[in-house]
């Protein structure tokens, strides 16, 4: 019902032809894209701990798991480089209003992301074509730019996200972009928390979804050391980041009230201004109503505002023209605290009951969880986007250009959605293939997995 | 040199690049593509993998990095740019991405058949998209997108210099590739390859040749200001590309193709530098200079600051990477 009422909200307005599809096109393609960023942030690092423990204790089990998932990373960052390069081609392509008079403001992050995105794709080439070909230790050293690229980069792309929800490193004077300076734009006050938080979620998605994988394997029988080796060392990297992200989440939401009230009314469901505000779980606004919600008092202000009096800002403070989707904004918001606070105390629970001696990974439930535990990483992650891009609405660039302004005036880009949904489902109908050939091929005792293609292989090469 | 011309040499140093290294990859597509069945073209097809297996992403980063600069610092012609050439973009843009895709894909599939669909798409792909980039530069080249706004969604990519564009990137990438291709064949002394590979490089060269050649009377028509550029002040490096494209082909007949990749690049580099230098100082032909489309001058600074670190960092690192690739232990698989 949320969908539809986003979709029923934004089509009474008056809004110019390339609007909604462009909208759905971006929710789509950064939806798709973020999930794979997020390997290319977190894997390397994760990489670089097996491969490492391969190489220094000399451990065939961890050199294994190395050469694997280096093989892995090869087919998910690739996807990764061309579902970014699309983000790209769109910023232009659907958002004209936007790059035309902000481009020079908010552009140079982007320029250092690129060099990272240089950086990661020259050291990934060496990296897996460098098997048997380099001396192990400086193979082994190639993840390490790889590594630190993954932590430029999300800081550079998420800076620019933060200035449209925070603006800086410009005037407008009468219309017109000046006095920019770039560097104050890169810099501005949300970019290091929103970062940090991208960050971290980047680790939870790719240790949850990897250790996932050997929960998966580890439920089918499969307990050896490959897959205890291969669950844990993703796992300790998601518990840190489980663990460490209800922190950064709440001093990154700190001032929200200030910042942006209409985002944080709407995340905390709050009408009207009450003192001190209850926390709110679930509930739906229904004709300026809040219904089925149920209110936990005064947490709401201690939560939002470190306070125990000071209310929550109600919607109706807020000119109707300026407020975003309500109801999906809440309930995207929840959703990522919801889950984020479950697998942040189902890894407190394992390591708890590991000091006490028990081992969750006996229990079948708790494997049956850890399998979900990816999948519902990405879940908080897709939610925690749609929570702070839907919120900022009806505003591109926070207080300055409304959405509407920066979107093109081309209805013909809904044959773009369709034929985007037809590619973007071809290509993850080929990972999920190509991983899971991969994956048969590796349990049937195959390393070296040839091309099918090629000729027979001359003499046996680890590669 | 003022500060807007330091950032589009800087931007232009990028296309050339992208031109160059993305171009022979996406050329390689062409002799995948002709290779024959599955197993007549197993050797060619392995020497692709192999030869833009470490490579590719780093290439394709270049195109990213155009487009970072360009939106950055000359932000009002890049959005009338993308408006006005949406099409041709986002068939290019599909090529990318279905290239990319299925490159990874056809090196891990799991059976013939997968790999057989991958193959195909990765080649035809490869083979298609430098058509639409070059059909991009043929609009902007003559003077098809309007500097603020969109101009016509149709007639500003299909046109004689756009279509000529698109050819000759095409024939261009080929002809990279193959020359590429054939020296990397040589090196790993698969004989019989690299003969093959040696007479189709020879075939695309003659054929892109003929193609450029041919061009040079509907551009006169359709893209008079590139005309006169070419005609004048670019003129020593068409005379140059033609000298080190007939070079390509002398080498490629006495069979050096080592050499040959030198003086193959050089003919495409002086191409693509004598469009630039031809449509100097407009940054789109006939509606806006380099001067006027430039953004905020602190950016351009900052950017300045970026293309620096990119000279400090990645120029080394990628001269690594070709290295590497070139060396022994990674010629042989």
């Amino acid at each position: 019902m949320t969908v539809s009422a986003l979709t029923l909200q934004l089509l009474t307005a008056e809004d110019p032809a390339g609007l909604l599809p462009a909208r759905e096109q971006m929710a789509l393609s950064l939806g798709w894209h973020i999930v794979l960023a997020c390997f290319g942030v977190a894997f390397p690092a994760m990489i670089f701990v097996v491969h490492r423990r391969g190489i220094v204790r000399d451990d065939p089990v961890a050199l294994g798991l190395a050469k694997r998932w280096s093989k892995v990373s090869a087919v998910l960052f690739a996807i990764g480089a061309v579902s970014g390069t699309v983000l790209s081609f769109e910023m232009g392509l659907l958002w004209p209003g936007l790059m035309g008079p902000f481009g020079d403001v908010l552009g140079l992050p982007f320029a250092f992301e690129g060099l990272s995105f240089f950086v990661e794709a020259i050291f990934l080439g060496i990296y897996l074509y460098g098997w048997g070909r380099m001396p192990p230790r400086r193979h082994l050293l190639m993840l390490l730019p790889m590594a630190t690229a993954g932590v430029v980069g999300t800081f550079c792309v998420i800076s620019v996200n933060a200035w449209m929800n925070a603006p800086a490193g410009f005037t407008m004077v009468d219309g017109e972009v000046t006095n920019v300076d770039p560097w104050a734009a890169m810099f501005n006050d949300l970019a290091f928390m929103q970062f940090l938080h991208m960050w971290v979620a980047a680790f939870m998605v790719v240790g949850f979804t990897v250790s996932g994988v050997y929960a998966v394997g580890m439920l089918r029988g499969r307990r050896d050391a490959h897959h205890r080796l291969g669950f844990i060392v993703p796992f300790v990297f998601a518990t840190v980041a489980a663990l460490t992200q209800p922190f950064i989440g709440h001093l990154l939401g700190g001032n929200l009230g200030d910042r942006q009230p209409a985002k944080l009314a709407a995340f905390e469901l709050a009408e009207t201004t009450e003192s001190p505000s209850p926390l709110r779980i679930g509930g739906v606004l229904v004709d300026g109503e809040v219904r089925w919600a149920i209110d936990i008092p005064v947490l709401g202000s201690l939560i939002a505002q470190n306070s125990f009096t000071e209310p929550v800002p109600g919607l109706d403070t807020i000119p109707p023209e300026d407020q975003p989707p309500v109801n999906f904004t809440h309930w995207a918001f929840q959703t990522m605290i919801g889950v984020g606070t479950l697998l942040a105390g189902a890894v407190l629970l394992f390591w708890l009951l590991r000091w006490r001696g028990r081992d969750l990974l006996e229990r079948r439930w708790f494997l049956r969880f850890a399998a979900t535990a990816g999948p519902l990483a990405v879940v908080a992650l897709e939610a925690g986007w749609i929570a702070t891009e839907v919120g900022r609405q009806p505003w591109v660039v926070y207080g300055v250009l409304r959405t509407t302004e920066a979107a093109g005036s081309n209805s013909g880009l809904w044959w773009l959605l369709g034929a985007t949904v037809v590619v973007y489902a071809g290509m993850t109908t080929g990972a999920v293939v190509v991983l899971r050939s991969m994956a048969r091929r590796w349990r049937a005792g195959e390393t070296d997995l040839p091309s099918p293609y090629g000729p027979e292989p001359r003499e046996e090469v680890a590669r | 040199m003022t500060l807007p011309m330091l950032v589009v040499a800087a931007l232009f140093v990028g296309v050339l690049a992208y031109a160059l290294f993305g171009g022979a990859d996406f050329g390689s597509g062409f002799y995948d593509l002709t290779a024959g069945g599955a197993v007549k073209g197993a050797e060619l097809r392995t020497l692709v993998d192999h030869s833009i297996g470490p490579v590719w992403e780093a290439n394709h980063v270049w195109l990213i990095y155009v487009l970072v600069m360009w939106w950055t610092a000359f932000p009002e012609t890049f959005a009338s740019t993308m408006s006005t050439l949406i099409l041709p973009m986002l068939l290019a843009l599909l090529g990318i991405v279905l290239r990319g895709a299925s490159f990874a894909f056809r090196k891990y599939a799991g059976t013939l058949g997968q790999a057989r669909l991958f193959g195909a798409v990765f080649a035809v792909s490869s083979v298609v998209t430098p058509f639409f980039l070059g059909a991009v530069a043929g609009a902007i080249a003559s003077g098809r997108v309007p500097a603020t706004g969109r101009g016509d969604l149709w007639s500003s990519w299909l046109n004689p210099t756009s279509l000529f564009g698109g050819a000759i990137a095409v024939g261009t990438c080929a002809f990279l590739a193959g020359t590429f291709l054939t020296a990397d064949a040589v090196r790993s002394g698969a004989e019989r390859l690299s003969e093959e590979l040696r007479r189709r490089t020879l075939a695309v060269g003659v054929v892109t040749g003929a193609v450029v050649f041919a061009a040079l009377v509907p551009l006169t028509r359709d893209a008079p200001t590139l005309t006169d550029g070419l005609a004048g002040r670019a003129a020593p490096l068409v005379v140059l590309s033609g000298l080190a494209g007939t070079a390509t082909l002398v080498l490629l007949v006495r069979r050096r193709p080592a050499v040959a990749r030198i003086t193959a690049l050089g003919a495409v580099a002086a191409v693509v530098l004598g469009w630039g230098v031809a449509q100097y100082p407009y940054l789109l032909v006939d509606e806006i200079t380099i001067a006027d489309a430039a953004g905020a001058p602190a950016t351009l600074r900052a950017l300045l600051v970026a293309v620096v670190l990119a000279g400090v960092i990645v120029v080394p690192a990628l001269t690594y990477l070709f290295r590497l690739t070139q060396s022994e232990e990674w010629t042989h698989s």
